[in-house]
């Protein structure tokens, strides 16, 4: 039920976040979706990419600092509350969220929200046993 | 403002002849004393001086040099001259080993550090109806307390702010009216940029002269200050393994420090060879203390690279002068007055687990203030995606620099292999202030 992501360092100086990008493009790899996390000193670039090990593989090759994580990509209702009610959710079942982002899909009524959690088998159950939908990779990155 | 010229002690106007004789006697006595210490015993064993029997000033020069090693290989108190219960008080200053280099003071040091201070704030306008505000850190820098007993000596009202919260020292100015302030002279720079951010009037204050010390400084910030600050800037030096601040310090005239040639002998060095270079020529700075009791010190190295003057000067003094420190002799860095070590720097970052020991400092002064950035390579395994851990493996280092180097610096951590790497002794440290000349 997990997914993997990869991120990447970047340092904070102009054109650090279009060289993974350009990496990417050059190999034929589709960013399905990103988040960026920064400070004033450096970044963090997480991506979602189909084919992870080839992307990870090319990024190395590229110079840049790769790590993969496995996050968890979880279905909310497209409509006010609905974020709100699967936070309830994850906190009633006391699971740490380390970050999460939005995935860019294009569908209707549903939104995808991306968790990194600190127990993230924990996570799933809780989410799980009220219902909603955790997405398998093979859904994720079929849309 | 005008600054009468007024002599504290008439030992400043002593001829020549009469200074050598004092200096001589004077002389005699330290080295007896630091016959005490087993590290001078050993050294005048081997250079063959017998302390009781030393027949000229020019016997000094048999005896080597005292590096800050040799202060460091005797941590904490090796130095020592006298019984440790006679100690009346402790100073220290950063030393590469992230411990500090202790000096320690008897009652009569302490007494005799007031009467130095008292001498050059003397020197340089301060008398008793003046209130001082005292923007030094008081600690074991000496800075602080050695002004604040030269202030108290002088008969001086001094308002002990220490250092730092520079809007409050600015109102502590306007409230209390000080007449004069004391303080690095990049702080300095700084409670003026503090002063017209806050949009206060600067005539509305009291202030009329101020005494910098405690780092190097230019003509250039001297005139800066005295502008903004609309006072009479004067410079004074001073390192604690001397004795502090009141080894020297400038007259009305200002051309130039007066060493308290009484309480020290000056050699002016070059550092390469050590031998003695001409009057008026630059070299590294080498003192002997001649009077202090606690840690009578012989023939110290200061790495502080200035030139020693001889001429006349007009207030009256005889005593040499010496110039504002240009540079320093070994790779030393001072930050906002306080010496740092890049080796320091990477004893820290060594501390810390993820990051590597490939690691560029880089100094600048964008606002009248150091400001140090730390570049450090992480390693690979390290990396996270998540935020938190990345935060907290810099602020390790943060907190590591800050104990090991006393100082706050900016981490940029960068990827791994991404920094130059260079054959034989690395680029360790980028000094933009020398880039920029002002150092």
């Amino acid at each position: 039920m997990k997914i993997n992501q990869l991120s990447v360092f970047l340092e904070n100086q102009p054109g650090r976040l279009s060289e993974p990008c350009a990496v990417l493009a050059r190999a034929g790899i589709n960013i399905l979706t990103l988040s960026l996390a920064d400070t004033q000193q450096f970044g963090i670039l997480r991506l979602i990419v189909k084919d992870w090990q080839r992307a990870q593989a090319e990024l190395e090759k590229a110079g840049c600092l790769v790590k993969r994580s496995e996050v968890v990509a979880v279905e909310v209702e497209d409509t006010p509350g609905g974020l709100e009610r699967l936070l309830t959710v994850i906190e009633e079942g006391k699971v740490n969220v380390e970050y999460m982002y939005a995935f860019s899909c294009r569908c209707q009524a549903k939104a995808i929200m991306i968790f990194c959690f600190g127990d993230p088998d924990k996570a799933i159950s809780v989410m799980q046993a009220k219902g909603i939908n955790v997405m398998s990779g093979g859904d994720l990155l079929g849309v | 403002m005008e600054i009468e010229n007024k002599i504290w002690d008439k030992n400043e106007c002593l001829s020549r002849d009469e200074l050598s004789a004092l200096q001589f006697r004077r002389l005699k006595d330290t080295l007896s004393r630091a016959g005490r210490v087993p590290y001078y015993r050993e050294v005048f064993q081997q250079c063959g001086i017998d302390p009781s029997n030393i027949n000229s000033l020019s016997d000094l020069k048999k005896i080597p040099f005292t590096n800050k090693s040799d202060l460091r290989e005797h941590y904490p108190l090796g130095f020592l001259a006298v019984d440790r219960k006679d100690i009346a008080r402790v100073h220290g200053s950063s030393g590469t080993t992230g411990k500090p280099t202790f000096v320690a003071y008897t009652e009569a040091d302490r007494n005799l550090w007031a009467d130095l201070c008292a001498r050059f704030l003397t020197a340089g306008g301060l008398r008793r109806e003046h209130m001082v505000q005292v923007a030094f850190g008081y600690g074991l820098f000496t800075g602080g307390f050695g002004l604040h007993y030269g202030i108290e000596r002088v008969g001086a009202s001094v308002v002990p702010v220490s250092a730092g919260n520079t809007p409050r020292q600015v109102m502590i100015l306007q409230d209390l009216g000080a007449d004069a302030i004391i303080c690095t002279p990049s702080y300095a720079l700084q409670i003026a940029e503090v002063i017209e951010e806050m949009k206060v009037d600067i005539n509305s204050l009291n202030l009329k002269f101020g005494h910098f010390g405690g780092e190097p400084w230019t003509e250039d910030m001297r005139t800066r200050i005295e502008q903004q600050l609309n006072i009479k800037a004067f410079n004074n030096y001073g390192l604690s393994e001397i004795i502090g601040p009141g080894v020297s310090g400038e007259c009305i005239c200002r051309k130039g420090m007066h060493i308290q040639e009484d309480h020290f002998i000056v050699e002016c060095i070059d550092p390469a060879t050590g031998q003695e270079v001409a009057p008026g020529e630059y070299g590294e700075l080498v003192f002997t203390s001649l009077t202090k009791e606690a840690m009578p010190i012989i023939r110290y190295r200061t790495r502080d690279i200035s030139r020693i003057m001889y001429d006349g000067c007009e207030c009256g003094r005889t005593t040499c002068r010496m110039d504002r420190i240009v540079g320093r002799s070994d790779d030393m860095l001072i930050i906002r007055g306080v010496n740092v070590f890049p080796s320091q720097i990477e004893e820290a970052i060594l501390q810390v687990e993820g990051v590597a020991a490939h690691y560029l400092i880089e100094v600048d002064r964008p606002h009248n203030l150091d400001e140090v950035t730390v570049h450090v390579e992480m390693q690979p395994e390290f990396f996270s995606d998540k935020m938190s851990e990345m935060q907290a493996m810099r602020d390790r280092l943060l907190h590591e620099i800050r104990v090991i180097a006393n100082i706050s610096v900016k981490i940029n951590l960068v990827a791994p292999r991404s920094m130059e790497r260079s054959f034989g002794k690395a680029k360790r440290v980028i000094d933009r202030r020398v880039e920029k000349g002002i150092l």
